[in-house]
This record gives C-alpha cells, sequence and structure tokens, in this order.
C-alpha cells in the first residue's frame, strides 16, 4: 500500500478525572503577603467533588499523548474545502506571545496601547485594500459572528431607510452559517437554486422584490466556481433596493486577482484563521472581520479604531452603529498573526499564494477527474468537487474518506456542498508542494482501485488509528456529555 | 517565499497536466471587468528579522508590562499562567487541526475538549456544558437567546444594571431585531442588583433574569434569592461569570439554582492580548440541553467498544438546521478551550481554591487599606471577590491619569459606563500583585489629597 | 418497503389510520429509512392544538432532522411519550411501536386530502 500511513506506537490515556490521587497539584504558588481573610462562610463553597488532582509530570504527559491522537496541518496535508488549512507561520506565534502585545489589558489608557492600536489600524488598512472596501470591522470572533455582524448592518440600513423589509435569497451551495445568521436577524430565509453551479442573474432577478433585503453569496462559492455573472446580479439586487452580502470563505483565490467591493457587493467578512494563515487551533479561534462600502460604514459596531494624525483611538461616538458583538475589540491575537502574515508576504506575495492556491486545486482535478465524478465541469478555482457515483461496489464518500487516513491523509470536507450527492470536496491551498499533492492523488486513485477490487478495505477503514469507526448513532440517543464518575 | 513550495519546474509540469498554458488562463471564468488591474498596494514583503523587528517596534508603543503596576480587571484578568501551559498548547497537533469533524484522527482534541465540558460542570454546578463560544459577553447574548427559545411564548428579559454593560451591549445587539423586550433592573446603594425592582418587573412574559456574578462591581450577588423569584415567576435565571475564578471559593451558581450559566473563561491561563481570543463557556440544564447553542462532545464507543469521543447532537447546528438552528457559530475558542483544560488540571483541586483564596485575601487587604484613605471610600458594603469600587475625591478620569503617570494602571473609569457615577473607579487586585504593589498603590491613591 | 393498505398517507411521508373519534400519526417507512437511525423525537404535548400542513414535531437522526405535520387539524389528545427514551422503534417499528399521536379532528373534510396506499406507493417511487 502507497501512502504514508504506518502504525506507530499509540499510548493509551485515561480522562484528567480518572489520573488523580488527593492532595497532588501541579500549580505553585507564592506564600500570602498580606493577612488571611475568608468570606463569610455562608458564601463559600464546598471542595469540588471529582475535580482533578495531577502533578506537573502528569498533566505534562497526560496532554502531549492526547496531542499525539490528533492529526493537524503540521502533520500532513489537509485538504478540507472551504476551510483553508494553509501552512501556520511560527514567527507569528513567537510574535503573538510579545509581552508587550500578549499581556497588554484591553482597559489599559489608549495612550498606551498605541501600537496595539496602530496594528490594528494597519490590519483594517491592508484587508480594505485587499478586498475594496471603504471601512471595515476587525470586532467579530470568527467568520459567522461576521456574517451575523455584516447582517445586522445590513438590517440596520435598511430600518435607516424606513423599510426593514423581510426576506434574504440564499443560495442552495451556502454554508449553513449564512441562513442561520439571516435568522438571527428576523429575516425569512427564501433559498435560490443555481444553474449549472452558479447563479444567474435572471433567476435572482425573477425572486427579487421590494422585501428582500438582502442577497446573501458566496464567491468563489462552495463548488470552487466562480460567480461570473456577480455584476449583474449585484446589479438586480441594487435596482430593486437591496444589498448584497459576500461570504468570504473563499478569498484565497482572488487576492490581487480580483476585489468583491469592485464587484458591487456591499458587505463581506473575512475569514483570518483561513485565507491569512492563523491557526484554527483545532476548531477556532478565528477572527471574522466585516468590510462594507462607504454607505453602511455608520452602522459598523462599536468601537471602531480611527487614526488622527498620529494618534490612533477608538471611536465610541457613532450613534448608527449596531451596537457591540462582544467585549473588547476582536480577537487581537488572531489580528495579529494575520497582520504579520500579510507584512511577510507582501502585496505581490499574496497574490502569488492564490495562484498556486488556484492552480494545485486545477492540477488535483486534472489527476482526478478521469476517474471520479465531476458533477459541475466549470473552471476550478481554490477547489474542486467530486461526488462519489463513481465508486465500486457499494463504497461510498464516508468509505473513501475513512480509507484516506490508512494512507496517512486529513480527508476532505465530505458530504458538503448539499447540492452534490456524496460530495468530496477537496482544497489543497498553496503551501503544498508538487509532491504532497501527487502523493496524495495517488492515494484516491489507489482507493479507487481497490474500491474495485477489494471494497472491503474501504469498508473496514480505518484500521490504523485508535479508534475507528465511531458509534456516532448511540452518542446522540444517550448523550453522556461529561465524566460522571 | 518560504510558505510557497512551487519550483518553476513543478508550476510547468502542473500546467501541462492541466493542459493549459499558464495560470492567467485559470482565472478565466473572472470577467475582466470585475479583475483588479494593477498590484495591490500594500507594503513590500518583509524577511522574518525584519518582520520581529516591526513587531517589536508596535509591541514597545504599549505599556511595558515590566514597568506598570496593574489593577486592571472589569472582565479581563491578570493571573499567573504556568510555563506548561503554553507549552502544551504550542503542540502543533492541537492548534493547526481544525473542528474535529473526523474522530478516527481528532481524539486529542475531541478528549479534551470533553474533559472541558465536565470541569465547566464542575465549577458551574451545572449538567452540560458546550466545547466553547467566542467569549463572555456573546456566550450572555445566547444565553438570553436560549432562554427565550426555551420559554416559547415569554419575549421580556431584565438585565441587571449591576451585570458587565459591555455584555449588556451585546446582548442588546444580538436582540435587537427579533421582537425581545429588554429591561434593565436598577443596583442599589449596596451594590446588588435591586430583588424588590426585579420582583416588580417579573411578569408572564419574561423569559429570564440575567444577573452578574460576581457583577461588575466584584460584588458576590444573592444569586438564590433571584433564582427563586425568577423560577416563581416562570422564567430561568441566568448567570453571567465574567470572573470564573471566583468559582474556586464561592458557591456554584448551579448550587444556588441558575437556570443558564454564561461566562468568560479567560482567567483560565489565557493571556489578556488586548482583549482576546477569550473564551466563552456556557452551561445548562439536562432539560435544555436541545435548545443549547454550539458544540457538545459526547462519549461513545468504536466497533471494537473501545471508549471514544465524538461531536453530537449536531442536528441543533447551523449545518444541519440551517435557518432552523440554535445558533449560527460554527468556528468556537477550541484552543482557548483548551488552554482552560490544561491550566486547571495544574491548579487542581487544591491550586483552585488557594489561588482563589489569594485573590480574596489580597483584594480584602487592598479594601481594608483604601477605606481608611481620607479622600477615598468603598460604597458597595457587599462581599466581593477580587475587585472593588473605590470613590474618590475627584473625577475617576483625573485620578487614573495621574497614576498613570507613576507607572500605575490602577483601575477602570465607570463613568465611561455609568454616567451618574463620576468618581468612581474599579479596581482589581489578583494574587499577581504583591503588598508592596498594593502598598505603592494605595500610597500613590493617597497623594491625591494633597 | 412496506406500505399497510389499512392507512391512508400525506406527501411529507407521515402515515395515518383514521378512526371513530380519533386519527393517529406516525412516519412511514420510507420516511424512517431516508433519515437513517432515529436519535431523537421530539412531540407536543397533550391539549396543544396542531393545524393541517403545520408542524407539530421533530424527527432526527445524527445528521438530519425532519419536521413532522399534522395530516389533519384538532387537539392532540394522546402522545407516544415512550419514543422520548427509545427513539430507534421508529427504525423498527414505524406503523405499530412507533405511532406518535393521536388528534382529535376539528375538520374531517381534511380527511379527502390524504393518500390512499397507491397514491402514497407512486409518490415513494418518483422520489
Amino acid at each position: 500500500m502507497k501512502g504514508i500511513g504506518t502504525s506507530g506506537l499509540i499510548l493509551n490515556e485515561k480522562l484528567l478525572f480518572e489520573h488523580s490521587a488527593a492532595g497532588r497539584k501541579g500549580y505553585s504558588l507564592a506564600q500570602l503577603d498580606v493577612p488571611e481573610s475568608t468570606p463569610p462562610q455562608e458564601l463559600v463553597r464546598d471542595e469540588i467533588p471529582g475535580f482533578p488532582e495531577l502533578s506537573e509530570v502528569d498533566v505534562v504527559r497526560h496532554f502531549t499523548r492526547l496531542s499525539t491522537w490528533n492529526y493537524g496541518v503540521d502533520s500532513g496535508f489537509y485538504p478540507l474545502g472551504s476551510c483553508t488549512m494553509k501552512y501556520n507561520p511560527k514567527v507569528n506565534e513567537t510574535a503573538a506571545r510579545l509581552p508587550g502585545l500578549a499581556q497588554l489589558h484591553p482597559a489599559t489608557p489608549q495612550s498606551l496601547a498605541q501600537g496595539a492600536l496602530e496594528l490594528m489600524h494597519g490590519l483594517q488598512g491592508a484587508l480594505a485594500e485587499i478586498s475594496g472596501f471603504a471601512a471595515l470591522t476587525l470586532q467579530p470572533a470568527a467568520g459567522s459572528h461576521g456574517e451575523l455582524t455584516g447582517m445586522l448592518m445590513i438590517r440596520a440600513w435598511h430600518e435607516a431607510q424606513g423599510r426593514p423589509r423581510t426576506k434574504v435569497l440564499i443560495p442552495d451551495t451556502a454554508h449553513g452559517t449564512n441562513p442561520a445568521s439571516a435568522a438571527m436577524c428576523g429575516y425569512e430565509v427564501v433559498p435560490i437554486a443555481g444553474t449549472g453551479g452558479v447563479l444567474s442573474a435572471a433567476r435572482v432577478a425573477a425572486l427579487m422584490d421590494e422585501d428582500v433585503a438582502a442577497l446573501m453569496v458566496t464567491n468563489p462559492n462552495t463548488l470552487g466556481l466562480f460567480e461570473a455573472e456577480i455584476r449583474e446580479i449585484c446589479a438586480v439586487v441594487h435596482a430593486r433596493g437591496g444589498l448584497v452580502y459576500c461570504d468570504g470563505a473563499n478569498l484565497n483565490a482572488l487576492m490581487g486577482i480580483a476585489r468583491p467591493a469592485d464587484m458591487g457587493i456591499d458587505v463581506m467578512h473575512f475569514n483570518l484563521h483561513k485565507t491569512f494563515a492563523t491557526p484554527h487551533g483545532g476548531g477556532g479561534p478565528g477572527s471574522g472581520p466585516v468590510g462594507v462600502t462607504a454607505a453602511l460604514e455608520p452602522f459598523l459596531p462599536k468601537p471602531v479604531v480611527v487614526r488622527d494624525a498620529d494618534n490612533y483611538r477608538l471611536d465610541d461616538d457613532r450613534p448608527q452603529s449596531i451596537g457591540r458583538m462582544r467585549s473588547c475589540y476582536g480577537n487581537f491575537g488572531i489580528m495579529l498573526r494575520a497582520y504579520a502574515y500579510i507584512r511577510e508576504m507582501g502585496g505581490a506575495g499574496l497574490k502569488r499564494a492564490s495562484e498556486l492556491a488556484v492552480l494545485n486545486a486545477n492540477y488535483i482535478r486534472a489527476r482526478l477527474e478521469g476517474t471520479f465524478d465531476l458533477p459541475y465541469q466549470g473552471r476550478s478555482l481554490h477547489e474542486v468537487v467530486f461526488s462519489d457515483k463513481n465508486l465500486a461496489n457499494d463504497c461510498h464518500t464516508l468509505d473513501l474518506a475513512k480509507r484516506l487516513i490508512d494512507y496517512g491523509y486529513h480527508p476532505p470536507t465530505i458530504y458538503f456542498p448539499l447540492v452534490v450527492h456524496g460530495a468530496i470536496m477537496i482544497e489543497p491551498t498553496e503551501t503544498e508542494s508538487k509532491e504532497v499533492i501527487d502523493a496524495f492523488c495517488d492515494a484516491m486513485l489507489a482507493i479507487a482501485a481497490e474500491a474495485q477490487d477489494n471494497p472491503a478495505l474501504l469498508h473496514a477503514a480505518p484500521v490504523r488509528t485508535k479508534v475507528q469507526r465511531l458509534d456516532e448513532t448511540g452518542a446522540a440517543r444517550k448523550p453522556k456529555l461529561k465524566w460522571t464518575g | 517565499m518560504r510558505y510557497l513550495p512551487q519550483t518553476e519546474t513543478d508550476i510547468r509540469e502542473m500546467l501541462e497536466t492541466i493542459a493549459v498554458d499558464d495560470i492567467e488562463a485559470l482565472f478565466s471564468a473572472i470577467p475582466a471587468e470585475v479583475r483588479l488591474q494593477r498590484p495591490l498596494r500594500l507594503p513590500e514583503a518583509m524577511a522574518e528579522s525584519e518582520l520581529l523587528s516591526e513587531l517589536k517596534r508596535l509591541a514597545a508603543a504599549n505599556a511595558d508590562p515590566d514597568r506598570y503596576l496593574s489593577f486592571l480587571g472589569g472582565g479581563a484578568y491578570n493571573h499567573f499562567i504556568p510555563a506548561v501551559v503554553d507549552q502544551l498548547i504550542s503542540r502543533s497537533e492541537f492548534y493547526t487541526a481544525y473542528t474535529p469533524y473526523q474522530p478516527e484522527i481528532s481524539q486529542g482534541t475531541l478528549q479534551a475538549i470533553f474533559e472541558y465540558q465536565t470541569l465547566i460542570c464542575q465549577l458551574t454546578g451545572m449538567d452540560v456544558a458546550n466545547a466553547s463560544l467566542y467569549d463572555g459577553a456573546s456566550a450572555c447574548a445566547e444565553a438570553v437567546l436560549m432562554a427565550v427559545r426555551a420559554a416559547r411564548q415569554r419575549r421580556k428579559v431584565l438585565l441587571s444594571g449591576a451585570l458587565h454593560p459591555e455584555y449588556r451591549e451585546t446582548v442588546r445587539t444580538y436582540c435587537q431585531y427579533l421582537e425581545i423586550e429588554l429591561v434593565e433592573v436598577p443596583f442599589g446603594a449596596d451594590g446588588i442588583t435591586d430583588r424588590e425592582r426585579l420582583t416588580e418587573l417579573l411578569d408572564a412574559e419574561t423569559a429570564a433574569v440575567v444577573v452578574g456574578y460576581p457583577n461588575f462591581f466584584g460584588v458576590v450577588e444573592p444569586l438564590a434569592d433571584f433564582a427563586a423569584v425568577a423560577q416563581a415567576a416562570g422564567a430561568r435565571l441566568v448567570a453571567a461569570v465574567a470572573e470564573p475564578l471566583a468559582l474556586g471559593l464561592f458557591k456554584s451558581p448551579g448550587e444556588l439554582g441558575a437556570d443558564i450559566v454564561a461566562g468568560e473563561g479567560q482567567s483560565f491561563g489565557i493571556p489578556v492580548s488586548f482583549g482576546g481570543p477569550y473564551l466563552g463557556f456556557f452551561a445548562a440544564r439536562d432539560k435544555d440541553v436541545r435548545s443549547m447553542p454550539g458544540r457538545l462532545i459526547g462519549e461513545t464507543v468504536d466497533r471494537d467498544g473501545k471508549r471514544g469521543f465524538v461531536l453530537t447532537l449536531a442536528t441543533r447546528e447551523q449545518h444541519i438546521r440551517r435557518e432552523k438552528a440554535t445558533s449560527n457559530i460554527c468556528s468556537n475558542e477550541g484552543l482557548c478551550a483548551l488552554t482552560a483544560t490544561v491550566y486547571l488540571a495544574l491548579l487542581g483541586k487544591q491550586g483552585l481554591r488557594e489561588v482563589a483564596q489569594q485573590n480574596y485575601a489580597k483584594s480584602a487587604y487592598a479594601k481594608e487599606q483604601i477605606a481608611a484613605l481620607p479622600n477615598c471610600s468603598l460604597p458597595f458594603a457587599a462581599p466581593t471577590f477580587n475587585e472593588f469600587v473605590v470613590e474618590t475625591d475627584a473625577p475617576a478620569a483625573v485620578v487614573l491619569q495621574r497614576l498613570a503617570g507613576e507607572r500605575i494602571l490602577a483601575g477602570i473609569d465607570l463613568h465611561r459606563y455609568y454616567p451618574q457615577l463620576a468618581n468612581r473607579l474599579l479596581v482589581c487586585v489578583t494574587e499577581q500583585n504583591s503588598r508592596a504593589q498594593i502598598d505603592t498603590l494605595v500610597a500613590a491613591l493617597a497623594g491625591g489629597a494633597a | 418497503m412496506e406500505f399497510p393498505d389499512e392507512l391512508q398517507y400525506t406527501e411529507d411521508h407521515e402515515w395515518v389510520l383514521v378512526e371513530d373519534d380519533s386519527v393517529t400519526v406516525g412516519i412511514t417507512d420510507f420516511a424512517q429509512d431516508a433519515l437513517g437511525d432515529v436519535v431523537f423525537v421530539e412531540l407536543p404535548d397533550v391539549g396543544e392544538m396542531v393545524e393541517l400542513g403545520k408542524p407539530f414535531g421533530v424527527v432526527e437522526s445524527v445528521k438530519a432532522v425532519s419536521d413532522i405535520y399534522a395530516p389533519v387539524s384538532g387537539e392532540v389528545i394522546e402522545i407516544n411519550a415512550a419514543l422520548t427514551d427509545e427513539p430507534e422503534v421508529v427504525n423498527s417499528s414505524p406503523y405499530e411501536d412507533a405511532w406518535m399521536i393521536k388528534i382529535k379532528p376539528s375538520n374531517p373534510e381534511e380527511f379527502n386530502d390524504l393518500l390512499s396506499v397507491d397514491e402514497y406507493r407512486a409518490l415513494t417511487e418518483e422520489d
């Protein structure tokens, strides 16, 4: 069997709570240098039963062992479509830990936080240049938080026009966060189907009326296809008084190539943890800045970082603002990693990154499309979506995904977008070499052959992992969501 | 560029396989009118050494943490972070992974978050905790939305005026277009939410009452009373915890009858980092589990009967239920939840109590010293944890500016949030503040009388 | 796939047993098969009013969720509470053990819109 997967020594490790021995601890505390004092007894809690008691060595081994059961971008190829799992530069981790940044309290007087504010202002400027938008907020903590922020601004803009409207159009290829965010603004969601995988201006026009507040698009969309009629679509929506929101999840295809604001889009969120190389953290923290046109600028959440001559400050005096989306100013630690990435790449480097991301995806497509079914034929950008239609012998997308694990790869995104039955969504990113991609394609082709000749291998996969094919049905029927002893 | 591995030879071979002449041809689907016809106007690329110099320059333009004494709290706390925490969360198998969609190769994250959920339940005294939300303020907003969802017909929510002001603002932002009526309950002269007004405002329309524990003034609110009156009116009590270290010492919200606990986990090993990333934690009762926002990790077995962990009850979430989901959240704060798990594992049962105890004792010492000053007083009599309000004889802004000149960040000006409170500041004392530092603060505050 | 002759059906894949004073409702074999392993069933309370074509409950598998629609309007007079603890019977016994609610119908004319077994079978073959 080809591939880089092999079976190593996998260590078992109990839960923290099962390690405890009364009296152990992994923390040292300086002697109390003030008089003892305790709160009124009726307010004080009893000892917490079952709370862990471990030595420092126990804790270090525990989490080190756990880490070995994980697969990250640093372990190998991670072609999870729509998630842009590019390499996370290490210098950014060092930078985020500089004491003047990591230990800066958010309530520090602004005159003593000029470096942080300058960095935020610089990031706003860079994102504005990359996207073409007039103004930005860095406050949202993740992509879907950015969507909510953007949709609240759209609603606030309509309210200011005197008509809130009631509906939002969302393509059937959209991420689930899009309809969920629209619903949190009190909007009814109207699905809109594509033609050949993309939206047509004619279809948008047919659904567009004076009750539609906005169209939410993703461009390139989740099939990896550019919405070629985007200018016409924006014009149609604007003509009926609506606005266009763009899910910026796939911006990695467009840096230095085309700018969403130039297409007619009014609002877009960025995913700094996708396009701008900040680590995904096992599920966050992310950061989801939102860019807007000048017309929407008054509605940005507050505070906004502004510059007056040589002084940076947080502007709170914004009467039309939608308000505050969270505490403080956003995920500063993530912003600074993204800022570092942009400074290290420069404008030309960012454009090159998008070009190579698109090259890599098209190369995978070229190598696999003779074997795997490609339901939408349009020109792929940064990702490509196959289906499991050509897999033989009752082998499905899930089996392929699990078999890829045996070969040493993280599987692609599976069963999304919903418009493709058995979808296999592959996004290689620009940080993978031709050798890595070739080896992955070889594995995909080998698995397709296995499905033909020995389907049991797919149905049994994975066989080299610590656990295999977990019982998700049982987990959902009788949820056990914490350790209970 | 060291992050872009393709050589010119690689690129040529790949283009041949794709059967196009150049990279430009791959972008043919993008109409010329929307193509950017000029280079991006961004600064030139920097080498790693230049980049570090630039970031150090920016860091140096901020207050140097070694040269300033800090008594800042107000939702972000300066606690000691053991070296182990950063070493472990820097394992890149953790931080370069994503959401554990493939459980076979994500058991590290999954087990750690299952442990996190357990720790949050133990701390809060609740039945079930999710895998994290963004921060305390947005977690509080999600708690309000969940309470309204679970209450079905009720659309009114009472917010304590002593709840963290940024939490109140965030709740307002989230609720503004959802036909939810938000009513503020004033706080009394002792810094506690006004129980009488609260009781008057509760009615058959009320879905929830939200109270800080401790509240924004550091006051440990009598939560059990509020739970009783809220529940008697058929409403849920939401406890919002901005400083969860307090739960190492004070009774848990669950024990006091809270229905939902939402809070900020930054205190548990996460640097203050100018406001984020932080950690929204969220816990509820079993009966409400299917109304909860966010991801949940559950224990199960694999096909050989071995214990393992998976994402579960996902039908609540946006990727399945779309516009009917319990929240739009997707990425949460996974690495911050891991950080808190490592931190709490290190502290353990004893360490947690000792650190909380020291915060209380040091804060009590500071209160006593400040109360003895002729120009300062402590306006709120109620018990506090590690922060408290000081009233001075001058506007707080003036006092704070003067002390900043002496390299003391003495606290937060309450006037910013409460226009009626001009001369009050919020002072926070943690285990990081030595007696000598506290004495320096007290002496500097006293200097204001001269 | 099994579709008992004595039952009537809806386009949303509910089955309906019409008796003298009540209408019993569940989901069909086709529906349970499409959903996969059922992990949760949410039903209304006894006494609630349901309306023709409006959702009255939810049935969930691990990765799918489906509303259950009222085939007729009326008052809920009984629910199958056992489904809370044993949702798996929706898969193993959709027509018997996994009945979901009984409705006291308020408008018998609505019965005219229900599908016969042959009509329903034809519908499932189209899908």
